[in-house]
C-alpha cells in the first residue's frame, strides 16, 4: 500500500477513463488478470476501495514505469476516481488475487464483454511477447458490447496483431447479437477442428456463464475473470465469494480468475 | 517499552489497548503484507465453530452510506482445522491471541469449544459471540421464544456465561448485541454470571435493496451494518454500559482513526477494536497506537487509564 502519484488521467469517450499511475513497484509484480485496491476518498462516502483490474503495464519489459486503468463512470466512486488529476495522489494496494495462466500454446481466443476488454490487453500482450515466432498463430480477440460505443479497445489489440471480431447486441456493428455467438463459431471452425487451446475470458457473468457451457461442450478449458463486490480485497472478509465444486472461494484471493469448470453457477 | 498505553482486560494485558474486531481481521495473516501485526494491543480472531461452516450464500456484503453490510455466515474451518492450520500462524506473532467462539445450537458447544481452547497456552482470551445477526436461531435454555440471538435476552446471556466461566480459567469477554431495548440488562446478567469483560457492540442489523432488481442487496435480506455510520450508536452504549457494570469495556464499532478510538475511551472503554476500516487501510491500527502515544505526550498524560470514562458532563 503507498501513495502513488497519477501521471495522467484523461476521458477517452463518454463514460470511459484511461488513467496512468507511476507504479513500477506493481508494475513489476503485475500479472494479467490481477487488480489494485484504490481508496477513492479520504473521507467515509464511499468508504470501501474500488477494485480495478490492470489494464496494461507501461514502459518496456526490461523497465516498467507503471500501470494504466481503464474504468467506465458507473457510480459515486468511479466518478470521483474520475475526477483525479495528474499530479495527484492515490492510495493504491495492489497487485492483488491470482491472475491468468499463460499457456504456452500457439493459440488462444481471448473473449471480452464490455469491461471485460481491461485485464485481456493485458493478457494478449504477456502472450504475444511469450510466444516463439515460428509457431505463432496469433490470438483471437472476441469482443462484444450492447452498441459500437461500448467496444474498446479493438484498435489497441489489432495493433498486437491479434485477429479481432466484434459483435454488438444491437448490430451496430460487427455481429447481431451476442459475443458467445462469435466465440462458438470459432470453436467450430479454428484454426482446425478438434485442436486444443486455451479460452480466457472476462465480461458480464451471464457472458461467463454460456463460456463455461461452451467450454464444457466442445472440451476446450476455459479461464474467467470473475467480477463481486469486495469489501477488503486481501481475503479477509469473505466477502467476495463465489460457489464453486469445492465450496465457496474467495474471488479477491483465489480469484478473480478461475477455470470454467470450477465454478457452481446459480 | 512505552508505559502509557498499558492496559487490563481481566488476567490479560495488553502493551496497548488498540486490537481488531473479529471478522475483520480474518486469521491474521491476511494482513501480514500491510502491516507489522507485533504492534498490535491483541488479536482477535475470527469466530469459529466446533464444526466448519461454509457461511451464507452470496452476495454477502454491500457498501452503505458511510458503511457496510454483510452477511458472512460465520464461514470457518471448525476448530480442528483452525487450530491445525490458523493457530501456529498466530503464535508466532508474539501479541496475545482472543479466540472468539459462537454457537449453532445452544450452550454445550460453547462449552465444549471453551474447553478445547482452555487447554491451549498460547491462547490468552476468550470471546463469546453471543451476537452474530447473521445465523439463523441459537437455542439455549432458559432464554424465552422469539428472541433471535443469545444476547438479546438476560437470561440466555447468563445461562451462556455461566456454562463457560465453569470450564475455562481463561480471560472471558462476552461481545454484546445493539440490537436490544436495554444493552445495559444484557451487561449486568453477563457480569453476573461472571464474564471478565464485555466487548462491544456486534452490528446492527440492517438492510438495503436494489431498485432495479428490486431485490436485496444482501443474499440472506438482512445483514449486519459496520463502519462509522453506526459509531454514535457505539459510543452511547459504551456510556450506557459502562455507567451500570464495573467491568473492562472493549469499545468498538466505525472507529476509523485516533479521535474516534479515545470518543469510546472517554465514554468509559479500557480497550477498543478496529473493525471495518481494516478493510479500508489495512494498516489503520498502528496509526491509531502511533496517535494514541501522541495525544498522551502532547497533553502530558502519563497513563492513558486515566482517560477512560474521563467523559466530563
Amino acid at each position: 500500500m503507498s501513495e502513488i502519484k497519477i501521471i495522467s488521467n484523461k476521458n477517452i469517450k463518454e463514460n470511459y477513463f484511461k488513467m496512468v499511475l507511476d507504479a513500477s513497484g506493481i508494475a513489476r509484480k503485475a500479472l494479467p488478470g490481477q487488480f489494485v485496491n484504490i481508496r477513492v476518498s479520504d473521507g467515509t462516502q464511499p468508504l470501501l476501495r474500488r477494485p480495478l483490474g490492470i489494464h496494461r503495464v507501461t514502459g518496456h519489459q526490461s523497465l516498467v514505469t507503471g500501470i494504466e486503468l481503464l474504468f467506465e463512470v458507473v457510480g459515486d466512486g468511479t466518478r470521483l476516481l474520475s475526477q483525479k488529476k495528474a499530479g495527484e495522489y492515490l492510495d493504491v494496494i495492489g497487485p492483488l488475487g491470482n491472475g491468468f495462466s499463460v499457456l504456452g500454446s500457439r493459440f488462444s481466443v481471448l473473449v471480452a464483454g464490455g469491461m471485460g476488454v481491461v485485464p485481456l490487453l493485458f493478457l494478449a500482450e504477456r502472450i504475444i511477447q511469450g510466444t516463439e515466432k515460428r509457431n505463432k498463430v496469433n490470438p483471437v480477440v472476441l469482443i462484444g458490447s450492447k452498441t459500437k460505443n461500448g467496444i474498446l479497445c479493438a484498435k489497441e489489440f489489432k495493433a498486437l496483431g491479434c485477429d479481432v471480431k466484434v459483435a454488438t447486441e444491437d448490430g451496430s456493428q460487427g455481429l447481431k447479437g451476442y459475443v458467445t455467438g462469435l466465440l462458438e463459431d470459432v470453436l467450430r471452425h479454428y484454426p482446425l477442428p478438434g485442436t486444443r487451446y486455451p479460452i480466457y475470458a472476462c465480461g458480464p457473468t451471464p457472458m461467463l456463464k454460456e463460456i463455461s457451457r461452451l467450454s464444457q461442450e466442445y472440451k476446450i478449458p476455459a479461464q474467467i475473470s470473475l467480477e463481486a463486490h469486495m469489501a477488503c480485497g486481501i481475503g479477509a472478509c469473505l466477502g467476495c465469494v463465489v460457489n464453486t465444486k469445492e465450496g465457496f472461494k474467495r474471488v479477491c484471493k483465489e480469484g478473480p480468475v478461475f477455470y470454467a469448470k470450477e465454478i457452481l453457477w446459480s | 517499552m512505552y508505559k502509557g498505553l498499558e492496559v487490563k482486560i481481566g488476567k490479560l494485558r495488553l502493551l496497548n489497548p488498540v486490537m481488531v474486531a473479529s471478522g475483520t481481521f480474518g486469521y491474521a495473516e491476511e494482513f501480514s503484507d500491510f502491516m507489522d501485526l507485533k504492534k498490535l494491543g491483541a488479536v482477535v480472531t475470527k469466530t469459529i465453530t466446533l464444526k466448519p461452516r461454509p457461511g451464507n450464500k452470496p452476495p454477502r456484503t454491500c457498501e452503505t452510506p458511510s458503511g457496510m453490510l454483510n452477511s458472512i455466515g460465520l464461514e470457518n474451518p471448525g476448530l480442528n482445522r483452525f487450530v491445525s492450520e490458523k493457530l501456529p500462524y498466530l503464535k508466532k506473532i508474539g501479541v496475545p491471541i482472543i479466540v472468539s467462539i459462537a454457537s449453532e445450537g445452544d450452550s454445550r458447544e460453547f462449552v465444549e469449544l471453551a474447553k478445547c481452547l482452555d487447554e491451549i497456552k498460547e491462547i490468552s482470551a476468550i470471546e463469546l459471540n453471543i451476537s452474530c445477526p447473521n445465523i439463523r436461531g441459537q437455542k439455549s435454555e432458559g432464554r424465552s421464544q422469539n428472541v433471535r440471538l443469545v444476547s438479546q435476552d438476560p437470561k440466555a446471556t447468563y445461562a451462556v456465561v455461566r456454562s463457560v466461566r465453569k470450564v475455562t480459567k481463561k480471560t472471558l469477554i462476552t461481545k454484546l448485541s445493539p440490537n436490544v431495548t436495554s444493552i445495559e440488562d444484557i451487561a449486568l446478567a453477563a457480569e453476573r454470571a461472571g464474564t471478565d469483560a464485555l466487548a462491544l457492540i456486534n452490528t446492527l442489523l440492517g438492510m438495503s435493496i436494489d431498485t432495479q432488481t428490486l431485490r436485496p442487496r444482501i443474499a440472506a435480506v438482512t445483514a449486519g451494518l459496520s463502519g462509522p455510520a453506526i459509531r454514535p450508536v457505539a459510543v452511547r452504549m459504551t456510556w450506557e454500559v459502562y455507567r451500570k457494570t464495573k467491568l473492562p469495556i472493549i469499545g468498538m464499532g466505525g472507529i476509523t482513526d485516533t479521535k474516534s478510538a479515545l470518543e469510546f475511551i472517554l465514554a468509559g472503554a479500557t480497550a477498543v477494536a478496529v473493525g471495518t476500516a481494516n478493510f479500508v487501510k489495512p494498516s489503520v491500527t498502528i496509526e491509531i497506537i502511533d496517535g494514541l502515544k501522541e495525544y498522551l505526550n502532547k497533553n502530558r498524560i502519563a497513563d492513558i487509564k486515566s482517560l477512560i470514562g474521563a467523559l466530563k458532563l
